[in-house]
């Protein structure tokens, strides 16, 4: 069996005139917690939307399990997508049916299992992100946080293989933060899952994960294990792990000269 | 001249991509709706959510729009002491042209709007990106769902609100305004075909309910999932959908009851 379940190989993607990735390789050991980190705008949600085939790239290869995701049919990537769960940054809950039916929604939609099966299946994902008693609740009336976990259990209802998490520590209260960094590991440890963590919460990230990526400016600045990054002597990760203004990751986007520009000598 | 040149072939070139693009999206709507009547409450939902939903506006519109007929058809049979022929004059009206095509504009105002709004913000608020990776077709589960409610929910609300309309003429010009019961309604069953003139009015309906329908689910799918996006989505289905209505009413009228 091949180690490396997820592989990126010069992967090149733009937005209009802006190249978002310009030859980027990435591998991902199967059964393993990768952290993808970077600043705001680095394109790490793209990655994975690249990696679960809704984007192409414009060159370069994603591999997932040995299968070139752009080069699939529709059948085949649905069913190469069954067996990977994807926690989105908003959630992403069917706004129209109830915490219970969006966690049900999979099983519903893939399979016939009896009602009873379902019922406990469902009780036993929200039992694990605590939110079990808020079953009967609407989307509506969920914080962002809650939210985020009753996606995760709707992520794990299906038992993937490899799952995604986009931010899920964004807007979580000390306590549930805790929970969830322990259900991660402990959740890619018992299943055996690869994992994939898009997150800015470096210390929580660095607890769980087994390897680290840093991406800014389109490319892979670094990577390694958590201690080796903490460790690194880049200035790009220095920057990033330390959360320092002045380095070479740029906190302002592209502009003109500032006081130029507020003198009026930039052409608008 | 040549910016006007330039902007008008700018607008054509982005009519049939857009065109393009919306039927493109009707091919695959098509394919996914035989597997669709295996789970045929999908449908039912869509009717229940478009079509009853839709029933108070359009027994209200119907009841006024005979009632305003048969007054208007009054004022005028009256000179010529032609008023027994009002209850032809009213279900001709309607079942042949103001039943399909009213309709038609109540269901893009109140349905399509919906319709659009909902897909929009499905797709803003990544619900049918989260459907793609849950490997769930969000064309199979939203929109075709959707698309039949909408065909199946048109022509029966036509049907209804023809038959209002009649009932509203018939209180109006028989219980009001005091012309024969029988003159209204033998009238009505001498001079209305039901090939010539119902079918036609059923056919009518179908074609406004699959072009409204498809407007609708297209703009709500091809928005831009922002805000403003979605608005103007649902603005571009009322207006779309509208203007369609009336110049395919012409155009079916035309092959229909016209000598062109």
């Amino acid at each position: 069996m091949n180690d490396t379940f997820i592989k990126i190989r010069d992967v090149r993607f733009s937005r209009g005139d802006r190249w978002i990735f310009d030859g980027v390789n990435i591998d991902i050991p199967r059964g393993k917690i990768v952290a993808i980190m970077g600043p705001s705008g680095t394109g790490k949600t793209t990655l994975l939307r690249l990696i679960g085939g809704q984007l192409k790239p414009h060159a370069g290869t994603v591999e997932v399990d040995g299968k070139n995701i752009a080069s699939l049919s529709t059948h085949d990537l649905y069913k190469v997508r069954k067996k990977m769960g994807m926690l989105f940054q908003s959630g992403a809950l069917l706004t129209d049916i109830n915490v219970f039916e969006n966690v049900a929604f999979p099983l519903r939609e893939h399979t016939k299992l009896p009602e009873a099966l379902i019922h406990h299946l469902v009780l036993m994902k929200l039992q694990a992100v605590g939110l079990r008693g808020a079953k009967y609740l609407m989307p509506s009336e969920l914080s962002g946080g809650m939210a985020r976990r009753v996606a995760l259990a709707r992520a794990l209802v299906f038992d993937p293989v490899m799952i995604m998490y986009d931010e899920p520590f964004t807007g979580q209260d000390p306590i549930s933060m805790g929970v969830l960094v322990h259900l991660i590991r402990s959740i890619n440890d018992a299943l055996g899952l690869t994992s994939i963590i898009v997150s800015h919460d470096v210390q929580e990230t660095a607890q769980i994960a087994d390897l680290i990526y840093v991406i800014s400016n389109g490319k892979v600045v670094s990577h390694g294990t958590p201690d080796e990054m903490k460790n690194s002597e880049s200035a790009w990760v220095k920057q990033f792990i330390n959360g320092e203004s002045d380095g070479p990751v740029p906190f302002h986007y592209p502009a003109p000269d500032y006081k130029q520009e507020l003198l009026g000598e930039v052409a608008c | 001249m040549l910016n006007l040149l330039q902007s008008l072939g700018k607008t054509t070139i982005s009519f049939f991509e857009r065109l393009g693009r919306a039927s493109i999206f009707l091919k695959h709507i098509l394919a996914t709706i035989p597997s669709l009547f295996l789970r045929p409450s999908l449908i039912i939902a869509q009717i229940y959510s478009i079509g009853v939903l839709s029933l108070s506006i359009i027994l209200v519109s119907g009841l006024f729009v005979g009632m305003v007929l048969g007054l208007q058809g009054y004022n005028t049979l009256v000179n010529f002491g032609a008023t027994e022929s009002l209850g032809m004059v009213v279900a001709l009206s309607l079942v042949r042209e103001l039943g399909p095509v009213l309709t038609s504009l109540l269901f893009a105002g109140r349905a399509g709007s919906a319709l659009t709004a909902e897909i929009g913000l499905m797709k803003a608020t990544e619900q049918l990106s989260g459907m793609e990776m849950m490997a769930v077709n969000p064309i199979k589960r939203v929109v075709a769902p959707r698309f039949v409610g909408g065909i199946i929910s048109l022509p029966l609300l036509a049907a209804i609100f023809s038959a209002v309309g009649i009932f509203g003429g018939y209180l109006l010009v028989v219980q009001v305004l005091g012309v024969d019961s029988g003159s209204y309604w033998s009238q009505m069953q001498d001079k209305t075909d039901f090939m010539g003139d119902i079918m036609n009015g059923i056919i009518k309906s179908i074609v406004f309910g699959i072009v409204v329908t498809w407007i609708a689910v297209f703009e709500g799918y091809d928005c831009i999932p922002t805000a403003e996006g979605v608005s103007r989505a649902t603005t571009r289905t009322v207006v779309h959908a509208s203007l369609a209505t009336l110049g395919l009413d012409f155009l079916l009228t035309a092959l229909m009851f016209g000598n062109i």
